[in-house]
C-alpha cells in the first residue's frame, strides 16, 4: 500500500497555515445535514465533539463509562506543555518541536510535531476562557513548572489533578452542546465495528452496555479517539476499562496499525504488592523536580535493606548510588521517561532493588526538605534554627507542592514518605504508536480519522511528560475540526446514510457471531487469567527490554494463548444485559492480537530508539543504538485476514529543519 | 417491599493465609428485579490489597463456580475517574476519609469481619445491575448551565490577559476537583445533591470568565437538579464529611448565595 501523508509543501513555519488557507470549507446550512461520529470522550474526543458540534455538524458521541468524564485523560497528574514563554526562559514554538522530536528520538513527523508546537498556546488561552483553574502565582498570574527531557519551564499544571481539570473543561463544553442538542451521547455504549461502504467509514457497530442490543449507528464521518492500549500487559496505569477494540477493530477493516512496539514505560509507579495487583499507581513526573533516585551502592546493603534488616534512612550518603545523577550529569533526575526506566531496571536486574521482589528503587525527598527548609529559614529570618525545624519547614513546603501525592502514596503503600524515601518501579503508562494518519487526521479508511492516544503521530519512540494533554487537545480543538472539512465537503450531497446497507447487516451479523461463540464454547476460565498471561508475556518478552530470541519466544507463546482463550474462555451472564466480562472478553480478544502484532513490530526494527530497546543494539555503555540508514521510517502494519501475518509498509521520515542526532542527556 | 433472602457462597477459603471475610452484597438482577442480600465467605485475603481486587478475588471464585459475578461500577482505581461507587458498612466509600471505594485497602478492615456492600441509595440514582447505578442525572445538570459560553474556537484572550487573584483560583480549584461520583447524594439523608451543584456554580462565581453568565447558570443548574428528583440541603454536613475530594459545604452556602442573587435580578 502506497501510504500518502499529505504533507503541504512549503516552510515549516508555514505549512499549518497554508493548509487552512486552502482546505476546503462546508458551508454552515450543510453542515446541519452531516452526522460525525466521536468515539471516546477523553481529552481528544471531547474536544473534537465540542467543536465539531459548534461547528454545525450533527454529533454523535460514544463513551463506554458512565459518563463522559471519567474517561481516563482524568488520571493525568502533572500538566500539560505549551510554548507560551511567560517564563522568559527561552523558549519558543520551535524549542517545543526540537524538544518534542528529539525526546522521540528522531521517528516523529517533523510537519505535524510542528503544528502541534505551533497550536500548544491557544489550547491554555482556550482552557482558561472555559475556567480551567490553573495554578496561579500570587500576581494572579499563571505559573509553570519543568519536566523531562527538557531546559525549560512550560508546563502549565492544575496541582496534581491537570488532566482532570482540562477533561473537565473539554466535558462542560461539550455538554453545552448537548444541552443544545447539537450532540446526542451515547453513554454506556462500546463501539464494536466500523462499517466501510465502498472505501469509506459511513458508520459503526456499538453494543449498548446496559441492554446488551447490538445498534448501528451511520454517519459520514468516524473520528475515534479511544485512547492508547497500554492495558495490553494488564498490569498499567491505564484504567481497567481502556482498550483497544474501537482502534483495532478500524485495523481489521484496513487502517493501518503504525509503531506498535513504540510503548512508554514510565520511571516512577508504585511497584507492584503482590498477585492480586489489578493496576498500578504513577506519581506523577513532577516528583523528580525535587526528588533524588538512588538505590544502594554495595550488594550487602541492598540485600540487608531486602530482609529488613537495614533501613534507607539509616544508609550513609556515600553509601548510595544515585545513579541517574552519576550516568547523565547534564539532566539529572530529569532525563526523559524511556532513559530513566531503563536505568532503573539496570539497577535492579543488577540486584540492587530495595522491596521484597527486588523490583524497587529509592525516590528520596531528603534533601529538597533541607534544601527548602534552609530556604525558609532564611525568609522568616530564623538564623539559629535547629536541624529538625529546618527539616519540619522544608517538608511543609513539599506539602504544598506534591502533598496529595505524598498522601496517595501513603493510602497505597502504608508507609510515610515523609519519613521514608518512596519506593518506586516502572510501569507501563503511554503508547506512542497507534492507528496511522496523514496530516490531516485520516486513518488509511476514508473518512476515518484517529486523534489523541490513539494515533501514532506526534511522539516517535518516546513521549515527553506534559505532552499526551497537549496533543489531545491539539487534535480535537485544532486540528480535526479544519482537516475534517477537507474531506466533507465531497458528502454535502450524499445526504441521510441508511443504515439498511448489506455493509451495516454484515458488520452486524460478524459482531453476533462473535458474542455467540464466546458465550458458547463450554469455556471454565474467567477472562482476567488469559489477560495476566498475555500481559506478563508481553512485560518479561516486549517491555523494557527485547531481544530477537525473546520476541520469537513470546510470538509462540501469545498464539498459546489465543487457542487457549478461545477454547476455554467462560463468560457468564446474559447477552442482552449489563455484562462486564464478556465487554472484558471482547477487549482481551483484540489485546491477543495486537500482542502479536507489538512483538512482530519489535522483532523487524533491529535498532534500539526511545522506548523500544533491543539489547543487541546498545552502546558500550548501555545506550540505545539506532540505526537510522535502515530504520528510519514509520512501520505501518497491514491486517491481511490472518493475526499472524501482517504485511509491513513503510512510511520515510525525512528530517529538513533538524539535524538527526545521537540523543544525549549526559 | 424487598425480601431478604440469604444465599451462602463461600470462595477461596483458605483459612492459613490472610484474613478471612464474610461479605453481605446487594445482588439485584437488573433495575425492574427486586433486590436482595447475599452472603459470601471469602478466604486468604491480603491486607495489601484494594478493596476492588478483594471483589476481583470474590468474582473469580464465583465465575469459576459456574455463578454470576458482582456487577460494580469501577475504571481508573487510583481515586479520580469517580465511577466506583459502593455503600461499605453504611457509609460511601467505606470508613475512611478522604478516599474513594478503589483507594481504600483491606488493612482497614481485620479477620473475621463481616463486610455489608451496598449500592449507592437515593432516587435520584437508579440500580442499574447489583452495585451498579445510574447517575446520569450529574451530567444533565451540567449539560443544563455548567459551563462556560465559549466556543472552542482557540480565538479567546491570552490565558494572563485577566490576571486571577491566587486566592480566589486556589478556591475555585479546589471546588473543581469534585470528582461526581455520588457519595454526597447517597450519604445526605434527603438525597441531595448540592455539594456537587454547589461545586460547580462555585467554580465559575469564583473566576472572572464565568461571571457573565453566573444568574443564568445558577437558575438553570438548580432547575434541573429540581426536577432530577433530589432533594434539598438541611445543613446536616455529611456530604462533607463523605466527600471523597472534602469539597466544602461553603460551596453549597455560595450557590445559595448565587441563586438568591439571581432571583433578586429578576
Amino acid at each position: 500500500m502506497e501510504l500518502i501523508n499529505k504533507i503541504p509543501d512549503g516552510p515549516l513555519d508555514q505549512k499549518w497555515t497554508k493548509y487552512k488557507n486552502t482546505a476546503r470549507l462546508v458551508n454552515p446550512a450543510n453542515k446541519r445535514n452531516i452526522d460525525v461520529i466521536v468515539v471516546g470522550t477523553g481529552l481528544a474526543g471531547a474536544s473534537a465533539a465540542a467543536s465539531l458540534a459548534e461547528m454545525g455538524y450533527k454529533v454523535k458521541a460514544l463513551c463506554f463509562q458512565d459518563s463522559p468524564r471519567r474517561a481516563h485523560s482524568i488520571a493525568a497528574q502533572g500538566g500539560i506543555n505549551a510554548a507560551k514563554n511567560y517564563m522568559n526562559d527561552g523558549d519558543s514554538t520551535y524549542r517545543l518541536f526540537y524538544d518534542t522530536i528529539k525526546g522521540g528520538d528522531y521517528r516523529s513527523r517533523e510537519a505535524n510535531v510542528y503544528r502541534l508546537a505551533e497550536v500548544s498556546a491557544n489550547i491554555i488561552d482556550q482552557c482558561v476562557a472555559q475556567g480551567v483553574p490553573f495554578a496561579r502565582d500570587y500576581g494572579g498570574l499563571l505559573d509553570n513548572r519543568s519536566f523531562g527531557g527538557t531546559q525549560v519551564s512550560r508546563t502549565f499544571y492544575a496541582k496534581g489533578q491537570t488532566g482532570q481539570q482540562l477533561l473537565l473543561g473539554a466535558y462542560s463544553a461539550m455538554s453545552r452542546q448537548i444541552g443544545k442538542g447539537n450532540i446526542t451521547l451515547l453513554n454506556r455504549h462500546e463501539m464494536l465495528d466500523v462499517v466501510v461502504i465502498d472505501g469509506k467509514a459511513r458508520g459503526i457497530i456499538a453494543r449498548n452496555l446496559v441492554t446488551g442490543a447490538i445498534e448501528r449507528h451511520s454517519a459520514h464521518a468516524v473520528a475515534l479517539c479511544t485512547g492508547g492500549y497500554g492495558n495490553v500487559f494488564f498490569l498499567s496505569t491505564n484504567a481497567m476499562g481502556s482498550n483497544v477494540t474501537a482502534a483495532w477493530r478500524a485495523h481489521k477493516r484496513g487502517a493501518l496499525m503504525a509503531n506498535p512496539c513504540f510503548t512508554q514505560i514510565h520511571p516512577t509507579c508504585i511497584p507492584v504488592s503482590g498477585d492480586h495487583q489489578s493496576k498500578l499507581t504513577l506519581m506523577s513526573e513532577s516528583l523528580r523536580n525535587d526528588g533524588r533516585i538512588w538505590v544502594p551502592k554495595f550488594k550487602e546493603d541492598a540485600e540487608a535493606i531486602r530482609a529488613k534488616k537495614l533501613k534507607p534512612t539509616d544508609l550513609a550518603e556515600d553509601r548510595r548510588d544515585y545513579y541517574l545523577e552519576r550516568r547523565y550529569p547534564a539532566f539529572g533526575n530529569l532525563v526523559p521517561r524511556d532513559v530513566a526506566s531503563r536505568a532503573a531496571k539496570e539497577r535492579c536486574d543488577a540486584g540492587f532493588g530495595v522491596n521484597a521482589t527486588g523490583e524497587a528503587v529509592y525516590l528520596d525527598f531528603a534533601s529538597s526538605f533541607e534544601r527548602y527548609g534552609k530556604q525558609q529559614a532564611t525568609v522568616k529570618g530564623l538564623h539559629n534554627a535547629t536541624h529538625d525545624e529546618i527539616i519540619a519547614m522544608g517538608k511543609k513546603v513539599v506539602e504544598q507542592k506534591y502533598g496529595n501525592l505524598f498522601q496517595m502514596y501513603e493510602q497505597i503503600v502504608a508507609e510515610n514518605p515523609y519519613e521514608t524515601p518512596m519506593m518506586i518501579y516502572p510501569a507501563v503508562h503511554y503508547t506512542m504508536g497507534g492507528l496511522w494518519v496523514d496530516y490531516e487526521l485520516m486513518t488509511t479508511i476514508k473518512g476515518c480519522y484517529a486523534c489523541g492516544e490513539a494515533n501514532f503521530s506526534d511522539h516517535g519512540a518516546n513521549r515527553l511528560g506534559a505532552s499526551a494533554l497537549m496533543q489531545g487537545l491539539a487534535d480535537g480543538y485544532f486540528v480535526l475540526p479544519y482537516t475534517i472539512g477537507n474531506y466533507l465537503a465531497d458528502e454535502i450531497s450524499t445526504g441521510k446514510i441508511s443504515t439498511d446497507a448489506p455493509e451495516f447487516v454484515a458488520a452486524e451479523d460478524n459482531v453476533r457471531k462473535q458474542i455467540e461463540s464466546l458465550f458458547n464454547n463450554n469455556g471454565t476460565v474467567p477472562v482476567d487469567h488469559f489477560h495476566r498471561k498475555l500481559g506478563k508475556i508481553i512485560w518479561d518478552y516486549c517491555g523494557m527490554a527485547r531481544s530477537e530470541e525473546g520476541l520469537k519466544f513470546a510470538i509462540s507463546e501469545i498464539q498459546k494463548i489465543r487457542e487457549d482463550f478461545f477454547k476455554n474462555a467462560r463468560i457468564p451472564g446474559v447477552q442482552n444485559g449489563m455484562n462486564p466480562e464478556l465487554e472484558k472478553a471482547m477487549r482481551v480478544a483484540d489485546f491477543i492480537d495486537l500482542g502479536e502484532l507489538m512483538c512482530k513490530d519489535a522483532l523487524e526494527r533491529n535498532e534500539s530508539c526511545g522506548g523500544h530497546f533491543r539489547e543487541e543494539y546498545q552502546t558500550e555503555e548501555g545506550e540505545a543504538l539506532r540505526v537510522d540508514d535502515v530504520y528510519n521510517y514509520v512501520a505501518a502494519w497491514e491486517f491481511t485476514g490472518n493475526p499472524s501475518a501482517p504485511i509491513l509498509n513503510k512510511e520515510p521520515l525525512v528530517y529538513d529543519n533538524i539535524k538527526v542526532q545521537s540523543r544525549s542527556y549526559k | 417491599m424487598t425480601t431478604l433472602k440469604y444465599n451462602h457462597v463461600v470462595i477461596n477459603n483458605n483459612m492459613e493465609n490472610g484474613m478471612n471475610l464474610t461479605l453481605k452484597v446487594w445482588r439485584q438482577a437488573n433495575a425492574e428485579a427486586q433486590g436482595q442480600m447475599t452472603e459470601y465467605k471469602l478466604g486468604n485475603v491480603s491486607p495489601d490489597m484494594s478493596f476492588l481486587e478483594m471483589m476481583d478475588v470474590l468474582n473469580d471464585g464465583l465465575i469459576r463456580k459456574g455463578e454470576d459475578p458482582v456487577t460494580f461500577d469501577h475504571d481508573c482505581r487510583e481515586g479520580i475517574c469517580g465511577m466506583c461507587s459502593m455503600f461499605i458498612n453504611g457509609e460511601a466509600h467505606g470508613p475512611n476519609r478522604g478516599v474513594t471505594t478503589c483507594q481504600l485497602h483491606m488493612r482497614s478492615f481485620k479477620d473475621g469481619d463481616t463486610i455489608y456492600i451496598e449500592p449507592w441509595r437515593s432516587a435520584g440514582f437508579p440500580v442499574i445491575k447489583d452495585l451498579m447505578v445510574d447517575r446520569s442525572a450529574f451530567d444533565r445538570i451540567q449539560q443544563a448551565g455548567g459551563f462556560v459560553s465559549v466556543n472552542t474556537s482557540g480565538r479567546t484572550l491570552d490565558a494572563n490577559a485577566i490576571p486571577v487573584p491566587k486566592a480566589d483560583a486556589d478556591k475555585a480549584f479546589d471546588a473543581a476537583t469534585c470528582i461526581g461520583c455520588g457519595a454526597c447524594v447517597a450519604t445526605c439523608p434527603n438525597g441531595s445533591a448540592m455539594l456537587f451543584v454547589g461545586a460547580k456554580v462555585s467554580q465559575f462565581a469564583l473566576l472572572p470568565q464565568g461571571h457573565p453568565e453566573r444568574h443564568d447558570r445558577v437558575e438553570n443548574m438548580v432547575k434541573q437538579m429540581d426536577a432530577e428528583g433530589f432533594g434539598n440541603c438541611s445543613n446536616i454536613g455529611a456530604c462533607e464529611v463523605k466527600c471523597p475530594k472534602s469539597i466544602s459545604i461553603e460551596n453549597i452556602a455560595r450557590m445559595n448565595r448565587e441563586y438568591m442573587a439571581a432571583n433578586l435580578k429578576g
